[in-house]
């Protein structure tokens, strides 16, 4: 199925199998109803007059629309898998080579340790750009160990990288189970309803407090925010990697979180400096100077002081929970 | 000289993509031209002015903004030329949402904030679904899933753009965009080059100067509503 078969089918069966052609015609301002005629007809009749005050030409709607329907259809495809994604290292601000070939997996975590300043936004972002030595740090990127195609810069389709920021606000006024289903139609997913509602169950088992699909999204507390992206990001997003800046620690379970990227097979990396976080990763990138310094792999002496970590944290949330519910901690 | 056109809603951030892109530009030793358009006031000459690239402030007071653009973009082009830029940038608002700056063969930028809202795509005409490039801003204070959904509607209205996200605060994306400013066409003068779309027509009496409302004072290209 190709533009041009789309072009000699009737409205009525375009409109009930591809309905996103209906959501491009309507968003340029143009009426649309469900008829014998074919698509060809229907862009062959349209007035050049009413077109011109919509603002777009015969051509330029046309292109769009081929355009708009092979980015659909590549959508409906599924996506290449990523098997590995390969840094390549380059220099550091004074110019001091990296000496560097780091591997990452799906599944893996990798956590991205240094002071502010130090270059860790400038070595997600060589990744995001799946830099070929053209960023200021020469680094280059391969996916599946090959130099990596142009779609992955460029197009919204294959966006390689879904991001986690640390500040998250919603800004659209909808109950959370709406805005999952909005990003889900977005992303043409199959079975909405069952991917919006096992999002939203994920969602509540990494929240602390629990919540309703019909609460606003802009009533949610941070933990719960955090949580419902976590899971929309695990599950609905296409993109094979996940940048995350910091989970901060507070109404939402982390180590579920992380166990819920890594089941759903996404190449974590997250900038943090909490030490649970940092062990609970497969490895460590120190970022000194614009430079990875160091690579260090979780030893296991460190994984044994997770526990401990663990155990300290677990007294804190405790203590946390005492003054919520408006107890005195005279004793702790 | 390379030229660019840079549009976008008011407040959308284009001043400050435009900067971060001057800088990256700047670090590569080239020398800048910067023409902004506005309407009543703008301060935003000064903010260029302290980045040290050649700035010309265009308002156009009571004269349609982008018919006052295309009466001096030419002018503008020359002016560029001869100051030996390298690189100049035209910056201006799109204020109907029916107008548009674009130029054809000449690379043309809309800068859109994720704030404006998921429905914003769709109401703004050719300076956005004519534009090579749209770059979506602010995408630090909104979630993945809302910048996923507004980046899928832009795709909707324009879906042979290079659509980027770019920071105008901390410059996150801007060295990735300014290697498409690297790109754009090397030109001399606009002379004999057309818009991309044609830009909305008055000519009515109260684009002279007419105040009064009322059937017997509209005279020229006048338009009704459907009352029925």
């Amino acid at each position: 199925m190709n533009y041009d078969d789309l072009l000699q089918t009737s409205m009525r069966e375009l409109l009930a199998q591809h309905p996103y052609i209906e959501d491009f015609l309507t968003s340029f301002g143009l009426q649309v109803t469900p008829v014998e005629r074919t698509l060809q007809a229907y862009l062959d009749d349209l007035d050049p007059d009413t077109l011109e005050d919509l603002g777009v030409d015969a051509e330029q709607l046309r292109d769009g629309l081929r355009e708009f329907i092979d980015g659909m259809l590549a959508l409906a495809d599924p996506m290449e898998r990523v098997q590995s994604l390969t840094i390549l290292g380059g220099r550091d601000k004074s110019g001091r080579g990296e000496d560097l070939e780091l591997t990452l997996r799906p599944g893996e975590v990798t956590c991205i340790v240094g002071p502010t300043g130090s270059g860790k936004s400038r070595l997600l972002a060589d990744i995001e750009w799946v830099a070929q030595g053209d960023t200021p740090t020469g680094r280059r990127i391969l996916i599946n160990d090959e130099v990596p195609d142009g779609k992955w810069r460029f197009s919204t389709e294959y966006k390689l990288v879904a991001q986690l920021s640390q500040n998250m606000n919603f800004v659209m006024d909808l109950s959370a189970e709406e805005f999952v289903t909005m990003h889900a139609e977005s992303r043409l997913v199959d079975e909405p309803e069952q991917k919006v509602a096992l999002i939203l169950e994920r969602a509540n088992q990494l929240a602390g407090e629990t919540f309703l699909p019909d609460t606003p999204v802009t009533s949610l507390s941070g933990g719960q925010s955090r949580a419902l992206m976590i899971a929309d990001m695990a599950i609905l997003s296409k993109s094979p990697i996940v940048l995350i800046d910091e989970i901060e620690n507070a109404g939402i379970d982390r180590k579920k979180a992380l166990e819920l990227l890594v089941r759903e097979e996404k190449i974590v990396l997250m900038a943090t400096h909490d030490p649970i976080l940092a062990l609970m990763g497969d490895r460590r990138l120190v970022v000194q100077n614009g430079g990875i310094a160091k690579v260090i792999v979780s030893s296991r002496a460190e994984r044994k002081n997770l526990a401990t970590l663990e155990a300290l944290d677990n007294r804190l949330l405790a203590l946390r929970n005492r003054i919520r519910l408006g107890e005195t901690l005279e004793e702790v | 000289m390379r030229f660019l056109t840079v549009s976008g809603p008011p407040s959308s951030g284009k001043t400050s993509v435009i900067l971060r892109v001057i800088e990256a530009l700047q670090a590569r030793q080239k020398r800048i031209g910067v023409v902004k358009f506005d309407c009543l006031l703008t301060e935003d000459d000064q903010r260029y002015a302290k980045k040290g690239v050649l700035v010309k402030k265009g308002l156009s007071g009571a004269l349609c903004p982008d018919h006052y653009f295309v009466s001096n973009i030419e002018a503008c082009v020359t002016w560029g030329h001869e100051n030996d830029c390298e690189y100049l940038i035209s910056e201006s608002a799109g204020l109907c949402n029916r107008c548009s700056p674009h130029i054809q063969e000449i690379t043309a930028i809309c800068v859109i904030d994720n704030l404006s809202g998921t429905n914003t795509p769709r109401k703004i005409g050719p300076m956005l679904k004519s534009a090579d490039i749209v770059v979506i801003t602010k995408g630090d204070i909104v979630s993945q899933a809302e910048r996923e959904v507004f980046a899928s509607r832009v795709k909707q209205v324009n879906p042979g753009a290079v659509i980027m996200h770019v920071n105008g605060i901390t410059g996150q994306g801007a060295f990735e965009l300014t290697s498409l400013f690297e790109k754009a066409s090397d030109i001399e003068t606009l002379k004999g080059r057309k818009l991309r779309f044609s830009m909305p027509a008055a000519l009515c009496s109260y684009c002279l100067g007419e105040t009064r409302i009322g059937e017997e004072y509209q005279t020229g290209n006048v338009r009704k509503m459907d009352m029925e």
